[in-house]
């Protein structure tokens, strides 16, 4: 890395804590201007005055905005506590939030892996295919898929393949756990993934990333087959199959390499959509369920890990970009 | 493709030989390549449809072409297509075919008023500023683009229109009773109004990044060095000279950006916290009829919602990635 690179890492990097502190006290705050009461959530059926205000102090919502995300963030930066669910009674966010977050990473871990294996090789087809008919058709139906919302598609995958053809249960997450790993710590150990129900949810969130992926690989291939060097490969009379693995796709799959390490930032996120309609216990239902429930401590620690993660995978995104391909140097300003 | 080539690459030999070649300008040939394109243009004619027919949602109802989106007939619920009710009938007995035209409506208004605040004003005037003027302007609103673009906006675009749509009602409320206007909450106009700023607020930032980067290339070229040395002011080097310059890339980040808008107004409502009921909406539409039990006794209910939405979606990618085409000659 040449030193523009390096500073120019290091600005990005001193901006991380400005961003995240302003992100962190916007959300404070949204959560807390809203209407609802998590008071009235939490007091259950002791429903007089005095036990709200109980509960307030208890909580520390009768201080000012402010003075509570001061405590708020100082539990969070002291002691890695990141709070307790109204909710759920008696458990911490972190108790409840890391189970959700493996949860949905199991999904989508296969999603990755299926999506991968059959975009690619789709992205690569089309692009050779340019200048024939197959190339629009192909992109087309990659649009296509694109265009339908899971809110849209799972519907209709659990009318058909659960209830009129009766193949696959309507449920997303096994009731009763086939595939455990016993090693796991206690709440992880179940392998959900591994089951009849998550077919359905799997299709649903693998329909809309294989068009993703074919799309991405088709210009990425595209771009490169355009380059002198591909041209000379082929004049030298080197056989169609290796100009294609040697030349092209190594230099196509560089750029494609960066999208595969922001995907894997996406593995600890949910899909709210999918995993609420199918019913899967993972971090995106749980944000769906805290928002609904006015959980503040639940929503603030969901969308914090969801930016903490994505400004440092952005970070590092752009270091592994100038370590594969050196011609990429930042912060070189002509002038 | 080699017929295009010739069109474009003015050959030294073309200028003294016989033949005329018709000087075109960038746009007219981008349009000339975008005419070429039947799956692109049979988009364009949906989405062209789907507007018109939208936005003529109050005049074909007052008409009498179709209903309003609230008459119901609570003897003639759940019906499946007919002649009378193409789309069938819902719960309350509304027709739906109405329901989808008032609820393309909703999409039209969302679209428009986002894309203009956000996609345009903003993004422009924003990229325009920062990539111009530079310096501390240019650091500011990058930093504030930083914040926005890593916040995970559908959690946040979901978070701030459950919190503030009481404030905003109570704000249209002030509003009425200090004008005298009177059916401005009861007409959903805050709801709107919320969903689009928010989508605008998080809209911009893509749009305003790719302005600047071009920006900051093209200041540093001859015509705007000639144009600043024969004393034109800022404002025109802006407008006259920069901004036709970057006009293609406005045009198709905005068509990029379309479906997403559409998508998240959708979202939200489907969400029960964008527009609120009886004001139509694909994604209340959506979320009535996707119950696995009421799909498979009334499937009409969200097929046909189902199919123009997703319709629509694919129209909006398929004009965006033709402009995309059209419009960035290198990775035709």
């Amino acid at each position: 890395m040449d030193s523009g690179t390096t500073s120019y890492l290091v600005r990005r990097l001193m901006w991380v804590p400005v961003i995240l502190f302003v992100v962190s006290f916007v959300t404070f705050a949204l959560g807390r201007l809203g209407p609802g009461d998590p008071v009235r959530v939490a007091a259950g059926q002791f429903r007089d005055d005095e036990a709200f205000e109980r509960i307030r102090a208890a909580r520390g919502l009768d201080k000012p905005v402010y003075e509570q995300y001061y405590i708020y963030m100082e539990g969070v930066l002291t002691r890695m506590d990141l709070g307790e669910s109204f909710r759920y009674q008696d458990y911490d966010v972190s108790e409840i939030i890391f189970p959700a977050i493996w949860r949905s990473a199991q999904y989508n871990a296969v999603v990755l892996v299926l999506t991968l294996s059959m975009g690619i090789p789709l992205g690569v087809f089309a692009a050779r295919r340019q200048g024939t008919w197959a190339d629009p058709a192909s992109i087309s139906f990659f649009l296509f898929l694109q265009s339908i919302y899971s809110l849209i598609s799972v519907p209709f995958l659990l009318l058909f393949l659960a209830l009129k053809l009766g193949w696959l249960p309507a449920s997303g997450w096994p009731r009763d756990c086939n595939v455990t790993l016993d090693f796991l710590p206690q709440g992880y150990e179940c392998i959900g993934v591994l089951s009849a129900e998550a077919v359905i949810p799997i299709i649903a969130l693998s329909l809309p990333a294989v068009a993703i992926w074919g799309r991405y690989t088709r210009a990425f291939t595209l771009e490169v087959m355009r380059e002198d060097y591909v041209r000379t490969a082929r004049a030298k009379g080197i056989p169609e199959s290796k100009v294609m693995t040697r030349h092209v796709l190594r230099n196509a799959l560089l750029p494609l390499s960066t999208m595969i390490i922001f995907s894997l930032v996406g593995l600890l996120e949910g899909s709210f959509f999918v995993e609420t309609l199918t019913g899967i216990p993972g971090i995106g239902r749980l944000a769906f369920e805290a928002i609904g429930g006015r959980d503040y401590d639940m929503i603030m620690a969901i969308v914090m890990l969801g930016a903490v993660t994505f400004v440092l995978a952005s970070i590092v995104v752009d270091i592994v970009y100038t370590m594969i391909d050196p011609r990429i140097r930042y912060g070189a300003r002509s002038n | 493709m080699a017929r295009e080539a010739i069109e474009i690459a003015p050959s030294p030999i073309s200028e003294e030989s016989p033949v005329e070649q018709k000087a075109m300008s960038p746009t007219r040939l981008a349009l000339r390549r975008l005419l070429k394109k039947k799956i692109a243009m049979i988009a364009i004619v949906f989405i062209i449809m789907f507007y018109v027919v939208g936005a003529s949602a109050p005049l074909l109802s007052w008409v009498g072409v179709i209903p309003s989106y609230n008459d119901q007939n609570l003897d003639n619920t759940l019906q499946g297509p007919s002649w009378e009710h193409p789309f069938g009938t819902d719960f309350l007995g509304r027709d739906q075919l109405s329901r989808v035209v008032w609820a393309s409506q909703t999409t039209v208004i969302i679209t428009v008023a986002s894309l203009i605040t956000g996609g345009l004003i903003l993004a422009v005037s924003l990229g325009l500023l920062s990539g111009y003027v530079g310096g501390w302007v240019d650091s500011a609103i990058m930093r504030v683009g930083d914040i926005f673009a890593s916040l995970p906006s559908l959690l946040i675009l979901i978070l701030i229109n459950a919190t503030m749509k009481d404030q905003v009602r109570g704000l249209a409320a002030d509003l009425e009773s200090f004008t005298g206007i009177g059916g401005i909450v009861k007409s959903g106009a805050p709801d709107y109004f919320l969903i689009a700023i928010t989508l605008s607020l998080f809209g911009w930032v893509g749009g305003a990044r790719i302005i600047r980067s071009q920006i900051l290339s093209l200041r540093e070229t001859e015509f705007i060095l000639a144009a600043r040395a024969v004393g034109a002011p800022t404002s025109r080097i802006l407008f006259r000279h920069l901004l036709p310059n970057v006009a293609n890339i406005i045009i198709v980040s905005l068509s990029l950006g379309l479906a997403g808008i559409a998508g998240s107004e959708i979202v939200l409502t489907w969400f029960g916290i964008g527009i609120q009921p009886p004001h139509p909406s694909f994604g209340a539409m959506i979320f009535e009829a996707s119950g696995v039990r009421t799909l498979n006794v009334h499937p009409h209910l969200l097929a046909f919602p189902a199919a123009v939405v997703v319709g629509l979606f694919f129209s909006f990618n398929l004009l965006g990635d033709a402009l995309t085409d059209v419009f960035t000659p290198r990775a035709r």
